[in-house]
């Protein structure tokens, strides 16, 4: 029979070890990242394309390119859908519409990435008869718009109805209100949001396996495939070549240096904002 | 901005107002309504074939043997679970113990420090994570955990050999490590939001610490903990890249943790885009139908518990 | 409203940015360049050095830029089949049913391979000794560990470990699995009736790894694994292979001069271009020098180009052009990535077959 002193001391024990072990892959993940990747990363690879199978050398400039377009396209589509829909979520809370959406929103949050890969390529690969950067970008816009539908009404709730009625009382009509007040006092939390999504997006490989595929060239157009950061990793960590090994760990050094950079950032300038 | 859209003479009558909430409500209905609607009907539609030529037995068989044109879901089911409750086993635990750690053992600043940092590990892509597995964990897993694992444990033929790094076990830790941030900080929220007066009362009665927690707060948090955990269950049950790259893809159920399996999302990302006949596409579809349903479900309860217990979002 | 603008200005800045930069594999100082022209191809991992070295120097040479994705055979057929790629690459040849449902469709050998058996021995450096039979029963789950009296009385004098077996195998579609079920169907009986030949296969046992990359980096990552994959990934990952008994019972080791051995006696009664090669298999052929378990490996082209969607002449042509190529010059790359180059005999029948290729009914050579 354990005193209970000494259960006590016990569990506190396990509640600082556990804190503690759970930051031992974190360090360890990051360690390697740094160890292995920061020699790898030079000008020649970021911004050169890559060298045939088992040739040393070239780089991951076509995959750092094409994240960025992939992204750019999701967002294109995924930005002002979430946003509007997370708008109307918060300006119209008690319809039996805006339960279902909001309840298909938080649905949709959970859809695991490799389904909406499925979609894409069924919507577009398929009826466009190519693999392309739209459906990559398709793909990644399904996984946004629940995400920046939640923040973005989210933020927006946190605007005090007062605020909303003030405005109308002085006779503005409801849109001007929306847009102009609700929207402006809201838009930090909005954009902290949507950038939040991006980053998360940025890092998706499943989705785009089968539809942005890839490619050894840099983009060109959006209706070719298009080499991305996580594709490249994946593709590079599971073959045989050690250079390809070292390229895979410079290119996951650059994906993760951007993703914390954005995430870092962003929780810090908010941090401060709503203190 | 320009004043009042003019659409009168056609529409006298209707006010800004109701044009405005009308346009937002379609947008809003296209975003997330028609999106989900043309998720399930593309899925169902790929999926069509199999569901007719399979029916049920496609959850029951373990043959996958594309050779054959004979589809079967289960060896895929099983290794989902099996990860899954694995994750949970091993992450759960852990989660709970940085939870309380954080929200009431540690000074607040010290939380203020640790929480965001745990939280970055949720911020680490999962093909890194993979990556990760495959040149640290699995041989980690290999040349030290198994060999332990099957020398005390060997009876059991949960733990036989050989040692393959790449296992369910490996494939179990990494979404340990994954499902962690998300569900120690819903949990650790819940302890915070667990009313002061509650623990204080105990301590006031002489309970120790421990039992202040484990007596008091943590019953009291309960329903939320469990609504954690289920978010973390879906995000395990979804999970594709950082599992196929550390299971072994074998589509074979063994008994044996250290030996290989295979998930149905790693299935599908490592056959789909070499299905040669519509049978063989439709079957990995139906098992993404599959997929779809259960995490579905679990995700539904998880928000549903959250919601209802701590009005927080809880994972966006 | 000024923050949405200047936002909205920040990304088409950063789209706009993106669309044009860049350095090509020279340095040449612009990529993205309108007239050039991407063709899109797909399919087995068999081939992919020697592929994705063309499509390099290819480059050097004509600035077309030929963009292949290593997927599998498996991935190359179906890709083909729904037109998603403009050629695909397999080393199964397509099966009777496959052929008729791409009308139209073109089998061009590219190259020859060898389908290796590598293995992780700590401890053992030479190549072993391995007969057909040996094989099946290995990857069957029959023999079990290494120091096996099977697996040891074909290896007289080498010491092998009392460790179990790892097996390792392709968890794709893959045409190289094909080649080696078809060569373990045709030496063991036992083979063909429990597990049979094809591009993905019921495996009994093993790890399954993503291409020929994935089994190289499985074998090489896991003592005591055995798999199969294309000679070049074997010698590229100095991985170590096993002599295999060949028909005539001596033990040959993969090169280029036992592969072409293999090759020798059957380009004679090779299949036209536009007709089925359903049934090529260089397999276990006769030969004293011939390696057993070698293969063709298959370029799939449509011999009408207009059917593909987003084809235009100009692509139609370079394509073509690409072919004739790959056939003539490109083979001087094989022999220093451990391809045999095509005997003369199948170059002559390739010429033939590329020359029926048309855009809209004009031939393009």
């Amino acid at each position: 029979m354990l005193g209970r002193k000494l259960k006590d001391r016990l569990f506190t024990a396990f509640c600082i070890a556990s804190t503690a072990f759970a930051l031992i892959p974190l360090g360890s993940v990051l360690y390697t990242i740094l160890a292995k990747g920061l020699s790898v990363i030079s000008l020649e690879f970021l911004t050169e394309l890559p060298a045939p199978a088992g040739q040393p050398g070239g780089g991951f400039g076509n995959a750092i390119q094409g994240s960025f377009i992939v992204v750019g396209i999701a967002s294109l589509i995924g930005i002002p859908l979430g946003i509007t829909a997370g708008m109307y979520l918060a300006e119209f809370p008690n319809s039996r519409l805006s339960r279902a959406v909001s309840f298909t929103a938080d649905v949709l949050t959970g859809v695991p990435s490799i389904i909406t890969g499925i979609f894409a390529y069924m919507l577009v690969v398929l009826k466009f008869g190519g693999f392309s950067a739209l459906a990559g970008g398709v793909a990644l816009a399904t996984m946004m718009i629940p995400f920046i539908v939640r923040t973005t009404e989210e933020a927006m709730k946190l605007v005090p109805w007062e605020l909303r009625e003030a405005s109308l009382a002085l006779g503005a009509p409801r849109w001007r209100t929306t847009l102009q007040v609700v929207l402006s006092t809201a838009r930090f939390g909005i954009i902290t949001g949507v950038l939040l999504t991006m980053a998360r997006i940025a890092g998706e490989t499943a989705p785009l396996l089968f539809t942005a595929f890839s490619n050894r060239f840099w983009f060109d157009g959006v209706m070719q495939p298009v080499a991305t950061l996580p594709v490249m990793i994946y593709t590079y960590a599971i073959s045989p070549f050690e250079d390809w090994h070292a390229q895979a760990w410079g290119g996951a050094l650059v994906l993760v240096a951007m993703i914390l950079a954005l995430n870092i950032g962003i929780r810090l300038v908010a941090g401060r904002r709503w203190q | 901005m320009r004043t009042r859209v003019s659409l009168s003479p056609f529409l006298k009558g209707v006010s800004s107002d109701t044009v405005f909430q009308f346009l937002l409500a379609c947008l809003a209905v296209l975003s997330v309504l028609v999106l989900a609607a043309l998720l399930l009907r593309e899925l169902i539609i790929g999926a069509m074939p199999a569901l007719s030529a399979f029916g049920l037995e496609f959850l029951f068989s373990t043959e996958w043997n594309p050779v054959v044109g004979e589809f079967g879901a289960l060896p895929f089911i099983y290794g989902t679970i099996v990860s899954s409750l694995l994750a949970l086993l091993i992450g759960v635990p852990l989660s709970l113990g940085i939870a309380v750690f954080l929200a009431e053992i540690a000074p607040a600043r010290l939380r203020d420090l640790l929480s965001p940092v745990i939280e970055l590990l949720a911020a680490i892509p999962s093909v890194i994570i993979g990556l990760w597995g495959i040149f640290v964990l699995a041989p980690f897993v290999r040349e030290h955990i198994a060999p332990v694992l099957m020398e005390y444990l060997g009876f059991l033929p949960l733990f036989k050999g050989p040692a393959y790094g790449y296992s369910v076990l490996t494939a179990g830790i990494v979404l340990a490590i994954m499902i962690t941030p998300i569900v120690s900080s819903v949990s650790r929220e819940a302890l915070l939001a667990v009313p002061r007066l509650q623990k204080e009362g105990a301590l006031a009665l002489g309970a120790t610490r421990f039992e202040a927690i484990t007596g008091v707060v943590l019953p009291y948090a309960r329903g939320a903990i469990f609504g954690a955990v289920m978010l973390g269950l879906g995000r395990a049950i979804g999970e594709t890249m950082a599992v196929t790259m550390v299971i072994g893809n074998s589509p074979q159920i063994f008994t044996s943790l250290l030996h290989p399996g295979y998930t149905m999302a790693a299935v599908i990302a490592n056959e789909f885009t070499e299905a040669t006949d519509d049978l063989y596409l439709a079957a990995l579809i139906e098992i993404g139908l599959v997929l779809f349903a259960i995490s579905m479900v679990v995700n539904i309860i998880a928000r549903a518990i959250t919601w209802r217990y701590l009005r927080v979002p809880g994972g966006s | 409203m000024r923050w949405m603008v200047l936002l909205g200005v920040a990304f088409l800045l950063l789209f706009a940015g993106c669309t044009g930069g860049g350095k090509g594999p020279e340095g040449s100082a612009n990529s993205g360049k309108s007239g050039e022209i991407t063709i899109n191809g797909a399919g087995a991992s068999f081939p992919y050095p020697l592929i994705s070295k063309w499509s390099y120097e290819y480059y050097k040479l004509k600035g077309v830029k030929i963009n292949y994705q290593s997927i599998g055979s498996g991935g190359g057929i179906k890709q083909t089949m729904a037109k998603t790629v403009d050629f695909g690459a397999s080393d199964a040849p397509l099966k009777e049913e496959e052929y008729r449902r791409m009308p139209g469709i073109l089998h061009i050998p590219e190259t020859l391979g060898a389908v290796v058996v590598v293995y992780n021995l700590p401890g053992v450096e030479q190549k072993l000794r391995l007969s057909g039979e040996a094989v099946a029963d290995i990857f069957m789950g029959k023999i079990t560990r290494w120091n096996d009296p099977k697996i040891a009385e074909l290896n007289p004098g080498v010491e092998l470990p009392d460790e179990q077996i790892v097996v390792v195998h392709r968890s794709d579609g893959s045409g190289t699995t094909f080649v080696f079920s078809d060569y373990l169907s045709t030496v063991s009986s036992e083979w063909r009736e429990k597990v049979g030949k094809g591009k993905a296969l019921s495996w009994p046992t093993g790890l399954g790894g993503k291409g020929n990359e994935g089994v190289a980096g499985l074998v090489k990552q896991n003592p005591y694994s055995i798999g199969y994959v294309e000679l070049a990934y074997a010698i590229q990952n100095r991985l170590n292979y096993a002599l295999i008994k060949n028909r005539e019972g001596k033990f040959v080791e993969p090169s280029i001069e036992s592969v072409s051995a293999a090759a020798a006696g059957a380009v004679a009664t090779l299949p036209k271009g536009d007709e089925s090669w359903a049934e090529v298999s260089i397999v276990n052929a006769p030969g004293e020098a011939a390696y057993p378990i070698s293969s063709f490996s298959y370029l799939l082209v449509y011999r009408e180009l207009s059917v593909i969607p987003g084809m235009t002449e100009a692509k139609a042509r370079a394509l073509v052009d690409f072919l004739w190529w790959a056939i003539h010059d490109g083979q001087r790359y094989a022999p220093e990535l451990h391809y045999a180059p095509l005997p003369e005999e199948v170059v002559k029948l390739n010429e033939e077959t590329i020359k029926l290729i048309t855009y809209q009914g004009k031939p393009l050579l």
